[in-house]
């Protein structure tokens, strides 16, 4: 038998039987669709936690206030909520003499009202020195980041995310005009081009002001976090090491705080991620084996009723291997086309949710795509074994003798 | 052609034995136009059956065109029913879902026949059946002696040596069922090996020859 007869034949049959047919396709493509959808969180997910720090530079140290009790391998989110002792703007400064150090960005956030001619908007700020732009890489779409040595000064000066330009300053440009914050003012000196999140906020919403302007606008000492930037990776442990001790000698010999290199958080979160990934894909697929299941029943009953058919065919000369191919061809068709029709529902799916909500990043990894394609293939042939082998092992007389 | 020695097919029930064939002997030469009558259960079934290979003998020997089929594994009695065997049975078992020409075609396509060669074919078969203006009907849009030619077309397409019937006029009013023998008595005259089962006495005495059964042995064998 040649093989597109095969596809004919065994397609004839599934359109013969639509309700069946469409009842299958539904159950395989909800379990291949599950997958998708799973793993799309799962991606989400890290990307989420994780995109933050992928933005910023490779040779970052990272000081968040707070001591990890198992120290090591913590999340620095947990950690922000805990507060023995405020990192200031002062433990920032002090790490300045560490040799090898190249940037040091302290930074506050926090979110206040913001005014331009009558117009007003709660924005999140953020306070920092000239050295965030470089730490996090972000470019100037005009005008200019804040200035350098801003680190004791506060001059009144601010830099604004588009959105934000937009929605206060209309058309007109913003640069060189006085934008209201809370009880201060500060004159507009450039617009951010970046896009994308920084500490879990739109970078486009966000208003960036001198650290200690920031801390006097919130009437808050304590730092978020400080992020250090080394000359190279090779020094990154010494330098650990000297902030250590300088920031422990500042806090009255306790280390109430916790420094941490980005590319060792960024790579434990990859694998975490992963294995969370994998196993929301793994319980999806056992869905696939359940529509499996369901194929294997509907096809065993279908061999009983198609019984004076797979006679008819021994009498005209079929072979048993050709009415085991018939059989599973079916359930490959079925489960495969299942897997593509839930292949297409989950992305679309996963499109309309990435709409409806911007703020997280539905990310199916391709591997999702393959793998559920293929355990749903496997699953036909294999749930199709059984059922093709009971047809091909059908006595043809009796068969012959069967229903229609 | 065909010979059978000493050919028993008991079958079990339970724990009893039937005997739907009780040490039969029979010679069929090429060309042969046989009727097999009898009561219902005689084994008449059991018999074409087994000549098409559709069913193995208990005991005994069936040897066909020189070869002892029980010598034969699965694929090769397929192979046989393939070339050499044509069934038309009383019930036409046409598959509902493929059309005339398709259901024509498919001994070609299991046979694994290009499907350039195959349309030519199932033209011939069609014009023999004269059925050549119905060849895209489904069987549901066929009258029954249609659906009879559209088998019997079937039989024919792979050529065989020999065609096997089973009450093929027994689903069929008076009318149509001339029409089914004549044509299968015009393949018959072309040189096809002709073996048919039968109820009806006026059917069975068309035939060259006549074999009775009665509880599974053969009580008369009549060549006119
Ligand atoms: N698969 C089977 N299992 C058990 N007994 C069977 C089987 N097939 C046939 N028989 C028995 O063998 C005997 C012969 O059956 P067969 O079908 O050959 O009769 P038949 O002459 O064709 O009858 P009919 O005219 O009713 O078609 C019967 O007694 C029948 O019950
Ligand atoms: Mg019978």
């Amino acid at each position: 038998m040649r093989f597109y007869d095969l596809i004919f034949l065994a397609l004839s049959t599934l359109i013969r039987y639509p309700l069946r047919t469409i009842m299958l396709l539904v159950a395989t493509s909800i379990g291949v669709m599950a997958v998708i959808l799973l793993t799309a969180v799962g991606e989400g997910a890290r990307d989420y936690i994780t995109g933050e720090f992928r933005d910023m530079g490779t040779n970052l140290i990272i000081v968040i206030p707070g001591k990890n009790e198992t120290s090591g391998g913590g999340s620095p989110v947990d950690l922000a909520g805990v507060t023995p002792r405020d990192l200031t703007i002062e433990d920032a400064i002090s790490l300045r003499k560490i040799d090898g150090v190249k940037n040091i960005a302290p930074i506050v956030i926090g979110e206040t009202s913001a005014q331009f001619n009558g117009l007003e908007r709660n924005v999140p700020i953020i306070g920092s020195t000239q050295s965030f732009l470089s730490v996090r890489k972000w470019e100037m779409e005009t005008g200019m980041f804040l200035p350098g040595s801003t680190l004791e000064r506060s001059p009144p000066v601010c830099v604004i995310g588009k959105e934000v330009e937009k929605e206060l300053f209309g058309g007109s440009n913003a640069i060189g005009q006085w934008l209201r914050l809370g009880d201060r003012r500060c004159r507009v000196t450039g617009i951010i081009g970046t896009e994308g999140r920084a500490v879990g906020i739109d970078v486009q919403k966000l208003v960036v002001v001198p650290v200690s302007l920031a801390t006097a606008l919130f009437n808050r000492p304590s730092l978020f976090r400080i992020a250090v930037e080394a000359e190279n990776r090779l020094v990154g442990d010494q330098i650990i090491k000297d902030m250590k001790k300088i920031l422990k000698k500042r806090h009255r010999g306790k280390e109430d705080f916790t420094v941490i290199r980005q590319d060792a958080v960024m790579a434990s979160f990859d694998n975490i991620f992963n294995v969370l990934t994998m196993a929301l894909g793994s319980i999806a697929s056992i869905s696939l084996f359940v529509a499996g299941i369901l194929i294997m029943n509907v096809m065993l009953v279908a061999v009983s009723q198609r019984q004076s058919e797979i006679g008819l065919l021994k009498a005209i000369g079929a072979k048993n291997k050709q009415i085991n191919q018939l059989f599973i061809t079916e359930a490959i068709l079925l489960s495969g086309s299942g897997a593509i029709l839930g292949l297409i529902l989950g992305h679309s799916i996963t499109q309309v949710l990435k709409i409806s909500f911007p703020t997280f990043n539905f990310l199916p990894p391709l591997w999702a795509s393959y793998v559920s394609l293929i355990v749903a293939l496997m699953s036909g042939v294999i749930f199709g074994l059984l059922p093709a082998r009971r047809a091909s092992k059908l006595d043809p007389v009796i068969a012959l003798s069967g229903n229609k | 052609m065909i010979r059978i020695e000493n050919l028993s097919r008991k079958f079990e029930v339970g724990n009893q034995i039937v005997r739907a064939l009780d040490h039969i002997d029979l010679e069929i030469t090429k060309g042969e136009y046989i009727s097999i009558m009898g009561v219902s259960g005689s084994g008449k079934s059991t018999l074409l059956n087994i000549l098409g290979l559709l069913d193995t003998p208990t005991k005994g020997d069936y040897i066909l065109s020189g070869i002892n089929t029980s010598e034969m594994n699965d694929d090769e009695m397929a192979h046989i029913r393939s070339t050499k065997i044509g069934f038309v049975f009383q019930s036409f078992h046409l598959i509902p879902r493929l059309t005339a020409a398709e259901n024509i075609e498919m001994p070609m396509v299991l046979a694994g026949i290009k499907p350039k060669d195959r349309q030519e074919k199932v033209e011939i078969a069609l014009s023999h059946v004269s059925l050549n203006d119905r060849s895209d009907h489904k069987p549901e849009q066929l009258s029954g002696g249609q659906r009879q030619r559209v088998a019997i077309a079937r039989s024919i397409v792979m050529e065989p040596d020999v065609l096997l019937a089973d009450e093929p006029t027994g689903n069929l009013d008076s009318t149509s069922g001339i029409e089914i023998v004549r044509l299968i008595e015009d393949l018959n005259k072309a040189g096809l090996t002709l073996i048919v089962v039968t109820h009806d006495r006026k059917l069975g005495n068309r035939s060259d020859r006549l074999i009775r059964l009665l509880d599974g042995k053969i009580i008369n064998d009549n060549v006119k």
